[in-house]
């Protein structure tokens, strides 16, 4: 087990390092994530005013297209480097590499939904602070079940062709239940009087989701990276 | 299987001749009418989507962890047919729907999920065509996740709100209606058994022509 974790947080560090020396993603991704919430106010702000209840819809989306984004840039550069196959070559878990992977993957995430969860709650009038800790604790669940099948469905299609193209089509369908528990989820607590009943069914789906998906990716991934 | 092949097609070929008689012979449904009639085919291409996602997801986590070539060819055509009998059900759903709500489509809970469904499938079914090499795996990971995914899309889908009829109307259905239903079911099923065969058949010829193949190389 400690050997489990110490592999998953060398990954992690690696992965974080090449990072912190490029900020390619990082940059490239946020500036994303904040142009995607600028086409959605031009599309659905009027005459100055932004629609109601719009706002919880709008992150999530940014959420799942910055994502994508991430993700593909991510494993791109170990296919690039052709790095990828040395990490499933070292002698360790291959779970302990996905784990590594998914948290790098997580720290991405977080960063980009900082910067994401108050440019919404400045364009689109959402009240941020209404439920703190239910906002965070339906961020947090559902960025897990998102990239964890995530990363997973990316690093298998590394070796594909098409893979730009493939990420979305695959990843998108099998993610609704995580978009709609989170727009749901986070629409009940930005109301005028936040529905906090509502929030906690939509967070407990979500870590239920979590359970199952990261029990899963953990299963498949061994035998899916085996050529 | 080749022994009750032949048997198969033709039970399926006579189930399938008379039950435009008997959908006509089952009595009338007092409001809807005439409308109702294609709930004989509705239903059970909704019953058999369901099932072959089973199939197709089951077999896929054996072609995963057992390596069985011969279940993912399983896994291939219960995909494709999980494809072809959601396109029945989402071909004549709106069509009844239309009669009965007045819209084509509307946001319920079985009509999203069903959709949602389709699309994992139908994803399933793009991987395996422009993957390229490998996507055998891959695909066989979308049917495992998909599969996996059922309850989660029922349950989210299912808090917004529900128009469809309930499935235990089947159940309750009258006599002479219920006859006609248990025989379009069980006509769609041997044509289900019939089509996955025949699909699961054409993958083994190629699997073997490949082998034939690549043995001519060396």
């Amino acid at each position: 087990m400690r050997q489990f974790l110490r592999v998953a947080w060398v990954v992690m560090r690696k992965d974080l390092t090449v990072e912190m020396r490029s900020r390619e993603i990082v940059y490239t991704t946020v500036f994303f994530a904040a142009s995607c919430v600028l086409v959605f106010a031009f599309a659905l702000v009027r005459e100055g005013r932004p629609l109601e209840d719009a706002s919880a819809g709008i992150l999530w989306i940014s959420i799942a297209f910055a994502g994508t984004l991430g993700l593909g840039r991510t494993f791109e550069r170990e296919r690039h480097t052709e790095t990828l196959r040395a990490l499933m070559l070292a002698p360790s878990d291959r779970p302990a590499i996905y784990v590594g992977k998914l948290l790098g993957i997580l720290v991405l995430m977080a960063i980009v939904e900082a910067v994401l969860v108050p440019l919404i709650g400045l364009l689109f009038h959402a009240p941020i602070f209404a439920r703190p800790h239910w906002l965070v604790a339906l961020l947090a669940a559902g960025t897990l079940g998102f990239a964890s099948v995530g990363t997973l469905f990316a690093a298998m299609l590394v070796r594909a062709r098409s893979r730009d193209v493939l990420l979305p089509v695959l990843l998108y369908p099998i993610t609704i239940p995580v978009i709609i528990a989170g727009v749901r989820g986070t629409a009940a607590i930005f109301q005028a009087t936040p529905d906090e009943p509502m929030a906690r069914f939509w967070a407990a789906l979500l870590v239920f989701f979590d359970v199952v998906f990261v029990t899963l990716s953990l299963w498949t991934f061994e035998p899916l990276m085996t050529e | 299987m080749s022994r009750v092949f032949v048997p198969l097609v033709l039970a399926a070929m006579v189930l399938f001749a008379s039950a435009p008689l008997v959908v006509a012979g089952a009595p009338f449904e007092q409001t809807m009418g005439l409308v109702q009639k294609i709930f004989y085919y509705h239903v059970p291409s909704a019953m058999l989507m369901f099932v072959s996602a089973f199939v197709c997801g089951i077999a896929s986590a054996v072609y995963l962890f057992r390596r069985s070539a011969a279940a993912d060819r399983v896994a291939v055509a219960a995909g494709e047919l999980v494809v072809l009998f959601g396109l029945i059900v989402l071909v004549t759903g709106p069509l009844w729907a239309r009669k009965a709500w007045g819209v084509w489509w509307e946001w319920d809970a079985r009509l999203t999920s069903s959709l949602l469904l389709w699309m994992i499938y139908l994803a399933y079914l793009l991987v395996r065509r422009f993957g390229g090499p490998g996507s055998e795996k891959l695909a066989g990971a979308m049917a495992l996740f998909g599969m996996a995914n059922v309850p989660f899309v029922y349950v989210s889908v299912n808090y917004w709100r529900t128009l469809h009829p309930k499935t235990s109307v089947v159940m309750t259905l009258a006599p002479g209606m219920r006859a006609a239903f248990w025989f379009c079911v069980a006509a769609f099923a041997i044509l289900y058994v019939l089509l996955l065969t025949l699909r699961k058949r054409l993958e083994d010829r190629q699997a073997t022509v490949e082998q034939l193949y690549l043995a001519t190389e060396d």
